[in-house]
């Protein structure tokens, strides 16, 4: 190993100057993990280029030592996607950080994966224009670990997760080739590459530009909130206001744990003493959002709703969303540690799973704050725990695992929005068959047959697989026997 | 986060405080967003998630060299991190632990002991601060351009009023501002005075603490505030209705008194106290009716609210809410939350980030073409002035020059 960094290194300085290697193994350790900071692992070294040609070189010195290869950008992923290999390069994309043009006309950018997802917003905003797909986390995730991702939030409801945003992309492939794919226009013919490399975690290449679709910004946009005292009343209220063939920009539930802890950092004056708030966004034209915004407010109505209040203006809806956009870390303030799972069901299903996910709560004696994406299902229970209280980390695994599980017998899966990474690995067989998941390595092998490029993750291997079905169905055989 | 501290540090009040603060942060890397060096460098390291990583790393294995230090010099205290962060990580106490520990293993090169040491002698007295001032003026024009940029003009303290009003509040003499813009204190005590307002100067009263405690050096920070804490004392158990500040650095450390001595028997109580009663000048005037002083609002200013009042003191709006109170024009400013790059000592001792930050600074601060810039902070005022024709002032020089 001692000899391979020696080799890597000397290489590397070769393509980069000397700042942009780190490789000492006191400040590597702020690259152990990601935004999951349970799973770490300390790579050989870390490599910060700037220039695409610099990416290229990396990868084809990798591809020539057999060098894993991790990418990448903010390092916020929930499922240790760019969690370290311990034979490998962590190549971060983080100095890739400038917008490179709009094009206010067609309505598109092109931007550096480094690029803050926000910051196309707020570049766009002089020209009238926004990026949709708005992760919670859009502050500080980048732009390429979005794509990596296939990542969603609040407003992907009514405007599409990151994959119906995008134009076209620029990869370096496993050899240390240029992929251009999609084009400007809004269908392309040949095999649909654009979907196959949104969301593969950079398991297919590194995406080294981005051209993004823009959106106008709304003419009226507003929010309203509404609280319940029944987690229950709050779920059937969602099932009625898409019943009602409304489609919200946004629709959001938090539950008491979630919303005491966003207020205390936002102020932004939610209700604290009450079981579920929901937030509903709708935008579009001024009468259009008003007759929308009056009978989502008599859905809540009719639905019992405690309290329910229309942000009174721009500032009020900022400080609405900031809260919720801020809810998971925000629960560091009333737990040490949180395990954010990210299942997705099916909406009728809602009242159901998140009664069960409470009962299970109670047997493993931890607590659950529920924040999420309600509009589409797409749960979010964070699990709270202690890491420095002896077995509690494992409890929480075992019941975070409990929680997908539950998602899948719902008909859902395993993860909206997060992606799979080590995280999700154990659940992949629970979700897929053996088939496809055959699949998913051809394609990973046709990409990257040295599989150098973020090697396990994402695709489980199926000797793991066979274990994991035998495990779980021992273990359905123990409560059956209950 | 999880952390296992090194026995060294297990059952200290040291560790249990830097113990409570990591197990706060959840890592989810929304402070690197808003962090200048990490915008920089897009490096980890150089981002608060990498250095709270880094200062955990320390404190649990009780190690570390150089290397580590140079990203935790490389912070500028600005605290932008505290304010982004949605799970309270108190970054800035952090991190003066972190520094005072790391500064136990290090050594540093001579070059750089005897400048930080020269930096702690001369900054804070107060005397010796305005005869250098005076002969760095004298000296300017054999200075190379680049320096004599940074060299103060000369200022005229004015006028005092001398009338003594029944509301009485105390007013920080300082040391850097008392030397280099003696106008500002003058203009403050002007002001107030229109507005019915005496303030007093206790001439025992100096530097803050801040330069000696945020180089590490937390005897010789502390000396300072135990010999404020004392000057002012006797007049705080007479009354007085705040301590103001118009230099909103030592604003923020005179603050944090109360915490720093919250272990000390003889000083808790007092620095508890002094704490308590700290306003920016901004606030105090912001509660007051401006009417009386019938400003000329004719300026279009842009505004650069310094850190240690947006996020050390969480004043975010008080400076312009007052301005635009006043009638003044305030001008479009990008990146607000940005540090201007002078950060107390760091302008001196990391030259090229400071000089980055500073361009990056006026260019976001002179886009929408104001007449003048102002600030609340003399770092802030004579760094920005370094960097661009724009006049730079403190406010209160403004508002007294253009009150009738
Ligand atoms: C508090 C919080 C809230 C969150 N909320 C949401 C949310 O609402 N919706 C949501 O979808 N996600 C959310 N996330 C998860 C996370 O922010 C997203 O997954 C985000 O897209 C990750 O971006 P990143 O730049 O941090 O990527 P990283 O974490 O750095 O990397 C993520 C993955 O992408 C790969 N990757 C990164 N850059 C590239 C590249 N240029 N080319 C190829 N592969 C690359 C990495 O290898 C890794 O597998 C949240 C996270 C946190 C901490
Ligand atoms: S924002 Fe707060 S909780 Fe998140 S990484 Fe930064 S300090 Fe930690
Ligand atoms: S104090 Fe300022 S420079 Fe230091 S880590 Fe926080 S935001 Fe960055």
């Amino acid at each position: 190993m001692a000899n391979l960094k020696l080799q890597l290194l000397t290489e590397l300085l070769k393509i980069l100057p000397e700042a942009g290697i780190i490789q000492d193994e006191e400040t590597l350790r702020p690259y152990e993990c990601d935004g999951l900071s349970i799973y770490t692992e300390m790579p050989l070294m870390v490599v910060l280029p700037d220039s695409v040609e610099q990416v290229q070189k990396i990868i084809r010195l990798c591809s020539r030592l057999e060098t894993p290869i991790v990418p990448r950008g903010a390092g916020t992923g929930l499922s240790a996607g760019a969690m370290p290999h311990r034979e490998g390069v962590v190549v971060s994309l983080a100095k890739f950080n400038r917008i490179l043009s709009i094009d206010a006309d067609a309505r598109q950018a092109r931007v550096q994966p480094g690029v803050r997802n926000l910051a196309i917003s707020e570049a766009a905003q002089e020209y009238g224009l926004y990026y949709a797909p708005d992760p919670s986390s859009q502050i500080a995730c980048s732009i390429g670990g979005n794509v990596a991702e296939n990542s969603g939030g609040v407003h992907c409801l009514k405007y599409g997760l990151t994959v119906h945003n995008i134009l076209a992309l620029e990869v370096v492939t496993a050899e240390g080739d240029i992929l251009r794919i999609g084009n400007q226009g809004y269908d392309s013919c040949g095999f649909d590459l654009l979907s196959l490399y949104i969301g593969s975690e950079g398991l297919l290449g590194i995406v080294t530009e981005i051209t993004v679709k823009l959106l106008p910004v709304p003419e009226t946009t507003k929010v309203v909130m509404a609280t319940f005292d029944r987690v229950e009343k709050a779920g059937d209220a969602v099932k009625q206001i898409i019943a009602e063939g409304i489609i919200p920009a946004g629709l959001e539930m938090m539950d008491r744990l979630a919303i005491n802890a966003a207020e205390d950092f936002v102020h932004a004056g939610y209700p604290r003493d009450t079981a579920a708030m929901l937030l509903c966004e709708i935008d579009g034209m001024a009468e259009e959002v008003d007759e929308h915004i009056a009978r989502v407010s008599a859905v809540f109505n009719k639905e019992k709703a405690g309290c329910i209040r229309v942000a009174a203006d721009e500032n009020e809806r900022q400080r609405l969303w900031k809260g919720r956009k801020a809810a998971f870390p925000a629960i560091g303030r009333i737990s040490p540690d949180y395990y954010c799972m990210d299942g997705t069901i099916p909406r009728s299903q809602l009242t159901k799973v998140l009664t069960t996910i409470q009962s299970l709560s109670d047997i493993y004696q931890l607590r659950v704050a529920n924040v999420f994406h309600a509009g589409d299902g797409n749960l979010h229970p964070l699990i709270l725990f202690d890491a420095n209280v002896a077995g509690e980390l494992e409890k929480t695994e075992e019941f975070g695992g409990k929680i997908l599980e539950l998602c899948v017998d719902a008909g859902g899966c395993i993860t909206g929005e997060h992606g799979v990474g080590v995280e999700k690995l154990l659940q992949m067989p629970y979700q897929f068959d053996p088939a496809s998941l055959e699949q998913f390595q051809r394609v990973k092998l046709a990409c990257d047959p040295q599989r150098i490029l973020n090697p396990g993750k994402g695709i489980p291997q199926l000797k793991h697989c066979q274990e994991y079905r035998s495990l779980s169905q021992a273990s359905v055989g123990r409560h059956a026997d209950k | 986060m999880k952390t296992d501290l090194h026995p060294r540090y297990q059952n200290t009040t040291l560790g249990a405080e830097a113990e409570t603060i990591l197990r706060s942060c959840v890592h989810c890397g929304f402070c690197n967003a808003t962090c200048p060096t990490y915008q920089e460098l897009s490096d980890e390291r150089d981002g608060p998630r990498g250095r709270i990583y880094l200062i955990k790393q320390i404190l649990e294995t009780d190690q570390a060299t150089a290397r580590t230090e140079l990203h935790l010099d490389r912070c500028l205290t600005c605290r932008a991190c505290e304010a982004t962060c949605p799970s309270g990580v108190e970054y800035g106490r952090l991190l003066d632990i972190g520094r005072g520990v790391i500064a136990t293993k290090t050594k540093r090169k001579l070059r750089e002991r005897c400048f930080r040491w020269c930096l702690k002698q001369v900054l804070p007295r107060r005397t010796l601060m305005v005869w250098l001032v005076r002969l760095a003026r004298w000296l300017q024009p054999l200075m190379p351009a680049a320096l004599q940029r940074k060299i103060p003009a000369g200022q005229k303290p004015g006028v005092l009023p001398v009338k003594q009003h029944s509301r009485r509040m105390l007013l920080l003499q300082g040391c850097v501002q008392a030397a280099a813009t003696p106008n500002t204190n003058a203009a403050a005590r002007r002001v107030l005075d229109r507005l019915g307002i005496t303030l007093l100067e206790i001439r025992e009263v100096g530097c803050c603490g801040a330069v000696g405690y945020h180089l590490a050096d937390h005897g010789d920070g502390k000396y300072w505030m135990r010999r404020n804490i004392d000057a002012w004392w006797p007049l705080v158990e007479q009354g007085v209705e705040a301590i103001v500040v118009a230099a909103s650095g030592c604003g923020a450390m005179l603050q944090d008194y109360g915490r720093i001595f919250r272990d000390d028997p003889n000083y808790a109580e007092k620095a508890a106290g002094i704490s308590h009663l700290i306003k920016d000048l901004s606030c105090v005037i912001g509660a007051e009716n401006l009417h009386g002083l019938a400003l000329d609002t004719s300026k279009k200013l842009a505004v650069h609210c310094p850190c240690s009042l947006q996020h050390a003191m969480g004043e975010v709006e008080s400076l312009e809410k007052l301005l635009k109170r006043a009638g003044f024009d305030l001008a479009r400013v990008a990146e607000k939350h940005l540090c201007c790059g002078s950060a107390g000592t760091y302008s001196l001792l990391q030259p090229t980030m400071s000089q980055t930050l500073l361009d990056r600074k006026v260019q976001a601060l002179t886009q929408d073409t104001p007449d003048l810039i102002v600030t609340a902070n003399i770092g802030c005022q004579l760094h920005l002035a370094s960097g661009t024709e724009v006049p730079v002032l403190h406010w209160i020089e403004l508002l007294d020059q253009t009150s009738h």
